[in-house]
C-alpha cells in the first residue's frame, strides 16, 4: 500500500505576524455583519424585500419553499358536486408497500363510474411518503401537494385521516364535524352508514 | 455630606450603567453573532407580542438563572464555592471605580471629576482589581472538589498571570509618555495635538503597546480565542460544578471584564472623553474655524464620546471572538511568553529610547 506523507504547509512570515490574517478574518465577518444589518433594516422599510437577510426560515410563521415534487400530506380530490373523484379500484391499496390505505368501496349511482368509496382511510403512523399511489392512481384522484408537513399527533389513532381530513386537508384533529353529504361511513360517528345521494344528484338523476 | 452624597450618585450611575451594559452585552452577544452568520439569533421572549429584536432575552435569562435549582455538591467546600462568584463579579465591578468617563463638573464652587474614586496610582488599582480577579476562577475550580473544575481553574490562572505580564508591561510604555498613572491625567493628556491637527492619543504614540495590550487583556477575559479556562465545547471549565444565578455570575464578570477592557483601551490609548478639537469653550478645528459651545454640552459630548468608543470596542471584541478558532494550549502560552512579552519590552525600550531623544516631548 503506498504511503502518502501528507505535510503541513509552513506558514509564511505574513501569516506568522497574526494580525493580518486576523484582520483579513475579520474583514469577511464584518463584511457580513453590515451587508445583513443593512439588509435587516431595508426589510423592517419595507425595501429589497427580495433579498433575504438570513438564512434562516422563522419556521411555523414562515415556510421554507417546497420544491413542487415534494411530497407531503395526501389528499383526496374532489368532483364539482363534493364528491370523491376515487372510483375505488383499490390500486393505490394494493401498490402501497407500508399498507397504510385502506378502502371500503361503495356502489355509485352514476353507472358510467360504478364505485366510489365509502371509506378511505391512511394510517400516516405507517405510511413511508413514497407516493406510488398517487402515481398508480388512473383518476388523478389521490395527490400528495398539500405542503402540510407538521404531521404530528399525540396518538398512534390521531395519526390516523379518513375521508373527511383527506377530502379537506384544512381540518385538523378533533375533526368538528360531518361535512360530507354523499354515504360513508362516517368515522366521527363510530362508522356508521350516513348520507345520501338524493341531495347531490336527486332531481337529474330521476329525468335520466 | 453633599460630598457623599455626590459620590454616591457617581457610584449608581456607573454601576447601573456597567450592569445593563453586560446584560445588553448578552443580546449583542447573540445578534451579532448571529446576524454576522447569516442568522437571525434570539427573538422570542416577548411581552404581549412586543419582542424587541430580541432584547427582552436578558431579562427572561435573569429570570432563568433566578428561579434555577442551586446546586452545591456534596463534596464541595460550601462556603468557598459560594464565594467564589461573588470574587470574580465583585473585582471586575470596582475596578471601574477608577475609569474617568467625563471631564470634570463644575457646580457652584464645586468641582466634581467624573470619576468615581479620584486615584492617583489608578492604573495600578485597576490592574490589581483585575488580577484579583483571578481568585475567583482559582477558587472556583478548589471548592468544587473537581478534578476537571481545578484543571479548569489552574488552566485559567496560568493564562492570566501570564498575559498579565505582558499586559503590564504593555502599559509602561504609556505611563511613560504621559508620565502619569492617574487616568483622569493621562485621559488630559491625550487632549493635546500634534503638529496641530493630530490628537496625542495613545494609539498614535503607543501603537504596538496598542496591539499587546489589546491581545493580553482579550486573553484575561477568557474569552475566545482564549477561552482554554472554560472552553464551552470540548473543556471542562472551573465552572462545570455552578448552577443557576452562580453560573451566571461567572458570565457576569466575564462581560464584566470585556467592559472593562474596552474601557481601558479607550482610556489609555482612544482620548477617553477626549473628542477631537473639542476644547472646554468649543471645538477649534485645524484649519482654524471655531464653534463655541456651552460648557455642559462640552460635558455632555465627553461623555457620549466615551461611552460611544466602549460600545464601539465591545462589538470589535465580539467580532473577534466570533470569528477566530481557539487557540492550542501550548500555542497560547507561546503566543504569550515568547510573543507578547519580548514585543512588550522591546516597546518599552523604543519608547524609553525615543523619549530621551526627543526630551522636550511631543
Amino acid at each position: 500500500m503506498a504511503v502518502k506523507v501528507m505535510r503541513r504547509r509552513e506558514l509564511t512570515f505574513w501569516e506568522n505576524l497574526y494580525l493580518p490574517q486576523i484582520l483579513s478574518g475579520l474583514k469577511i465577518t464584518f463584511g457580513h455583519l453590515f451587508r445583513n444589518l443593512a439588509l435587516h433594516s431595508a426589510h423592517s422599510m419595507g425595501l429589497l424585500m427580495d433579498r433575504r437577510a438570513s438564512a434562516t426560515f422563522q419556521y411555523p410563521e414562515e415556510l421554507r419553499p417546497l420544491s413542487p415534487r415534494f411530497r407531503s400530506r395526501h389528499r383526496l380530490t374532489v368532483r364539482d358536486e363534493g364528491t370523491p373523484r376515487c372510483v375505488g379500484c383499490m390500486l393505490c391499496e394494493t401498490v402501497c408497500p407500508a399498507k397504510c390505505i385502506t378502502i371500503v368501496a361503495g356502489e355509485h349511482p352514476d353507472p358510467n363510474v360504478e364505485k366510489y368509496p365509502v371509506r378511505f382511510d391512511i394510517d400516516l403512523g405507517i405510511c413511508v411518503y413514497c407516493g406510488y399511489c398517487v402515481e398508480v392512481c388512473p383518476e388523478d384522484a389521490i395527490r400528495m401537494d398539500t405542503g402540510i408537513l407538521d404531521v404530528a399527533a399525540y396518538s398512534r389513532d390521531a395519526m390516523k385521516l379518513d375521508i373527511h381530513e383527506l377530502m379537506n386537508p384544512g381540518l385538523r384533529k378533533p375533526l368538528p364535524a360531518c361535512s360530507l353529504t354523499f354515504p360513508h361511513q362516517c368515522q366521527l360517528t363510530g362508522g356508521q352508514m350516513k348520507g345520501s345521494w338524493d341531495e347531490i344528484r336527486g332531481q337529474d338523476r330521476d329525468e335520466d | 455630606m453633599i460630598d457623599l452624597g455626590i459620590k454616591v450618585g457617581l457610584v449608581i450611575f456607573v454601576f447601573f450603567g456597567v450592569l445593563n451594559l453586560a446584560a445588553v452585552h448578552t443580546w449583542l452577544e447573540r445578534k451579532q453573532s448571529a446576524i454576522m452568520q447569516d442568522r437571525i439569533g434570539a427573538n422570542r421572549a416577548s411581552i404581549y407580542g412586543w419582542r424587541l429584536m430580541g432584547l427582552l432575552h436578558p431579562l427572561a435569562d435573569a429570570i432563568k438563572m433566578f428561579t434555577k435549582e442551586d446546586i452545591v455538591p456534596a463534596e464541595a467546600d460550601k462556603a468557598l464555592h459560594t464565594l467564589a462568584p461573588f470574587f470574580s463579579v465583585f473585582f471586575a465591578l470596582v475596578a471601574f471605580a477608577a475609569i474617568p468617563f467625563g471631564d470634570r463638573i463644575i457646580l457652584g464652587d464645586r468641582v466634581i471629576d467624573l470619576q468615581i474614586a479620584r486615584i492617583d496610582a489608578a492604573l495600578l488599582y485597576v490592574f490589581a482589581m483585575l488580577s484579583l480577579g483571578v481568585y475567583g476562577v482559582i477558587l472556583a475550580g478548589f471548592a468544587s472538589r473537581n478534578n476537571y473544575a481545578l484543571l479548569g481553574g489552574l488552566r485559567a490562572t496560568a493564562q492570566m498571570i501570564s498575559y498579565e505580564i505582558a499586559l503590564g508591561i504593555a502599559i509602561i510604555g504609556v505611563v511613560m509618555v504621559y508620565g502619569t498613572m492617574n487616568l483622569q491625567e493621562i485621559v488630559r493628556g491625550q487632549g493635546r495635538l500634534v503638529g496641530g491637527w493630530l490628537p496625542l492619543w495613545g494609539i498614535v504614540v503607543q501603537p504596538v503597546a496598542f496591539f499587546v495590550f489589546v491581545t493580553a487583556a482579550l486573553a484575561e477575559t477568557k474569552r475566545i480565542p482564549f477561552d482554554m479556562p472554560e472552553g464551552e465545547s470540548e473543556v471542562i471549565g472551573y465552572f462545570v460544578e455552578y448552577s443557576g444565578m452562580k453560573f451566571g455570575m461567572f458570565y457576569l464578570a466575564d462581560f464584566l471584564e470585556t467592559i472593562m477592557v474596552a474601557c481601558l483601551a479607550t482610556t489609555l490609548f482612544f482620548g477617553g472623553w477626549q473628542v477631537p478639537y473639542l476644547l472646554p469653550d468649543g471645538f477649534h478645528f485645524p484649519w482654524g474655524a471655531t464653534l463655541p459651545l456651552a460648557y455642559w454640552v462640552y460635558v455632555l459630548l465627553g461623555i457620549g464620546s466615551f461611552s460611544l468608543k466602549v460600545v464601539v470596542f465591545c462589538v470589535l471584541f465580539m467580532q473577534i471572538r466570533w470569528t477566530l478558532p481557539r487557540f492550542r494550549y501550548d500555542q497560547l502560552m507561546r503566543l504569550g511568553w515568547l510573543g507578547l512579552f519580548p514585543i512588550s519590552v522591546l516597546n518599552v525600550l523604543a519608547t524609553a529610547g525615543a523619549l530621551a531623544l526627543f526630551s522636550e516631548g511631543f
